[in-house]
């Protein structure tokens, strides 16, 4: 396989990206190779070498435990669980949650192998315990909400108080694509679950 | 209950329905399409307008491929099941696509559908933006077909049975389909926790969940389309016999006997407690995809024991009662393709479809070997002669 070739096969990887637009993507950045396609190299190369899952809690960041974590002024007691590093960011731009996170990094399924350990499920329940209150914002889509279901059940034993969003989040909806006053007011509203 | 998820059903049967009505009835009707390598096309066009489409040619002129090309403007396998790749034109240069402006009472929509390289599952544009899955086309058409295959179905297993049932579920429910997809998705990781002895009961207890709120919410779409129907054939007249129907199965039984709450809590259960014979079956003991449609004559004899036209009649009768009710309440005729429907009624039967047809102002795609069994339709249809791969207006 040629170069060019191997670039657009994994362009078309990327999410919301198709061979086609694999193509169009590696052809815009061969045009600019200055202004894009090297600067983009580098900062690849350096995302590689310096970018981490935090152990403790999923998000990504260039130091382990994240900079989230090993922020003391963040409530320890008070988790937030999502699906993903994009939903944290999501929340976290609302500036109205003072506490830590866990990232699941995706949603159960069977049929693609991830279970409970991929999702790092005993990591949380072990966080849980020293926890008062666990706040479960997963996507209100099927899976997120089939692997809701199931995190709180793992959670009962904790003796942390287990809450959901409000239901601002509409139906099928993922956190990433609301705007920042609906999700801070989901957050603010989280009830029992 | 644990976990988040509405119950599903709730005020979500017939959406627009009250509106639609207040409209003039209008029909669906596919007024261009496109098959690009699809079975025995190469690449052919057709334009067409709201009448019926008669399509004649000799055997394995490519009739039935063309139907099956406008099946696939509804979710699901299309009316032959096929594997995806396998409607792939032999020796073409690429996958198949099959490409269709429809007509409707919300104007006309542009769909698109096919296989496309790398892609698991069939791929799907309304007006030209990627849909997320198959289920969308059931929001803009509703496609009802009878095929000769279909002459078994009331002797054969349920499967098909159910399947023909939520076709016409579709066309009350879009949102019927969806469910469908979550429900049989659930199940299959379900059956795959169970397979791998993991069995975790926690990730059982989700899966069954989603799998009584959504199974429950498919029992209740069948059961109330098979009312429906079963009332709109009774005040059905001419020579095409009442049929008596009625969707039946556990779930089914759960909702004649109490709440639908009460029944979901009841498949709740009923999954937790089967869960090692599941194990050992690798389905499922209970739910939806073990219901059935049964189907009676007027004196109540099952439809199974009757002649085999006396069968054919008791479909056709199904099919038009549901043409006539799409049109009442969603005010669109659905698209009906009838293959080689006409070779086999007697004279009095295909003369009172085709009064049936134009009456009910329905675009029903008709196939045959021989353009003279239509010729009473006249100009009330348009006439498109089918051969190698061309298709021909008349
Ligand atoms: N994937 C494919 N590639 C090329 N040709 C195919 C493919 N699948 C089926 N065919 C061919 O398409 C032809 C037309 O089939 P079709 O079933 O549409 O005929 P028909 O007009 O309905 O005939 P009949 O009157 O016998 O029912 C057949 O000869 C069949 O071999
Ligand atoms: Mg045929
Ligand atoms: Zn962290």
């Amino acid at each position: 396989m040629s170069d060019l070739e191997r670039l657009v096969q994994l362009l078309s990887k990327l999410p919301g990206l198709g061979p086609r637009s694999g193509r169009r993507a590696a052809l815009a950045l061969l045009k600019r190779r200055e202004t894009l396609l090297e600067p983009l190299a580098a900062a690849l190369a350096a995302a590689a070498r310096n970018i981490r899952a935090c152990s403790e809690c999923g998000n990504l960041d260039t130091t382990d435990p994240c900079s989230i974590c090993a922020d003391a002024r963040r409530d320890p007691g008070l988790l937030c669980v999502v699906e993903d590093v994009a939903d944290l960011w999501a929340i976290e731009r609302t500036k109205s949650f003072a506490g830590r996170y866990h990232v699941l990094g995706g949603t159960l399924s069977a049929i693609d192998g991830v279970g409970p350990d991929e999702l790092r499920i005993p990591k949380l329940v072990e966080r849980a315990r020293g926890a008062r209150e666990v706040v479960i914002a997963l996507n209100a889509t099927v899976e997120g909400q089939t692997t809701a279901h199931y995190v709180a059940e793992r959670l009962g034993e904790t003796g942390a108080s287990v809450t959901r969003l409000a239901h601002g989040v509409p139906v099928g909806g993922e956190l990433d694509y609301l705007d920042e006053g609906t999700l801070a007011a989901a957050l603010k509203a989280r009830r029992p679950l | 209950m644990a976990g988040g998820g509405e119950t599903p059903y709730i005020g979500a049967m017939f959406p627009g329905a009250a509106e639609a009505a207040l409209e003039s009835p209008a029909r669906l009707s596919v007024s261009r399409l496109a098959l690009t390598r699809f079975r025995s096309y190469d690449s052919a066009r057709l334009e067409a307008d709201g009448r019926p489409v008669v399509l004649f040619g000799e055997n394995g002129a490519g009739k039935t491929n063309l139907l099956e090309a406008l099946s696939f403007l509804a979710p699901g396998r299309g009316l032959r099941r096929a594997r995806l790749a396998e409607c792939d034109r032999v020796g073409g240069a690429g996958p198949w696509g099959v490409a269709a402006t429809v007509e409707g009472p919300r104007g006309p929509v542009r769909l698109g559908t096919g296989r496309e390289e790398g892609e698991e599952r069939r791929q799907v544009r309304v007006d030209g933006a990627a849909a997320k899955s198959q289920a969308a086309l059931a929001e803009h058409v509703n496609v009802v077909w009878l095929t000769p295959q279909m002459d078994g179905l009331f002797r054969e297993g349920a499967g098909n049975r159910r399947r023909f049932l939520d076709r016409l579920v579709f066309g009350f429910d879009p949102e019927h389909a969806q469910r469908v997809a979550i429900y049989d998705n659930a199940m299959r990781e379900r059956a795959r926790l169970l397979k791998e002895g993991a069995g975790d009961p926690a990730w059982l207890a989700a899966l069954e969940d989603r799998m009584a709120r959504y199974g429950v919410a498919i029992a209740a779409a069948r059961r109330d389309v098979a009312q429906r129907l079963d009332a709109a054939c009774a005040t059905a007249a001419g020579p095409f016999p009442r049929a008596r129907l009625a969707a039946a199965g556990t779930v089914e039984s759960f909702l004649a006997e109490g709440p639908a709450l009460e029944a979901e809590d009841r498949v709740r259960a009923g999954l937790a407690a089967s869960r090692r014979q599941d194990a050992e079956t690798g389905g499922a003991a209970l739910g939806p995809h073990r219901s059935d449609l049964l189907v009676s004559d007027a004196r109540g004899l099952p439809a199974a024991q009757g002649s085999t036209g006396e069968q054919k009649a008791l479909l056709v009768a199904i099919v038009l009662a549901h043409a006539r009710l799409q049109a009442q309440l969603r005010g669109a005729t659905p698209l009906l393709l009838l293959d080689e429907i006409a070779a086999h009624l007697d004279a009095t039967r295909r003369a009172a479809l085709f009064d049936a047809l134009l009456a009910l102002d329905a675009q029903a795609w008709l196939t045959g070997t021989d353009a003279a069994l239509f010729a009473p339709l006249g100009g009330a249809a348009q006439f498109v002669r089918v051969a190698d791969g061309t298709l021909i207006p008349q």
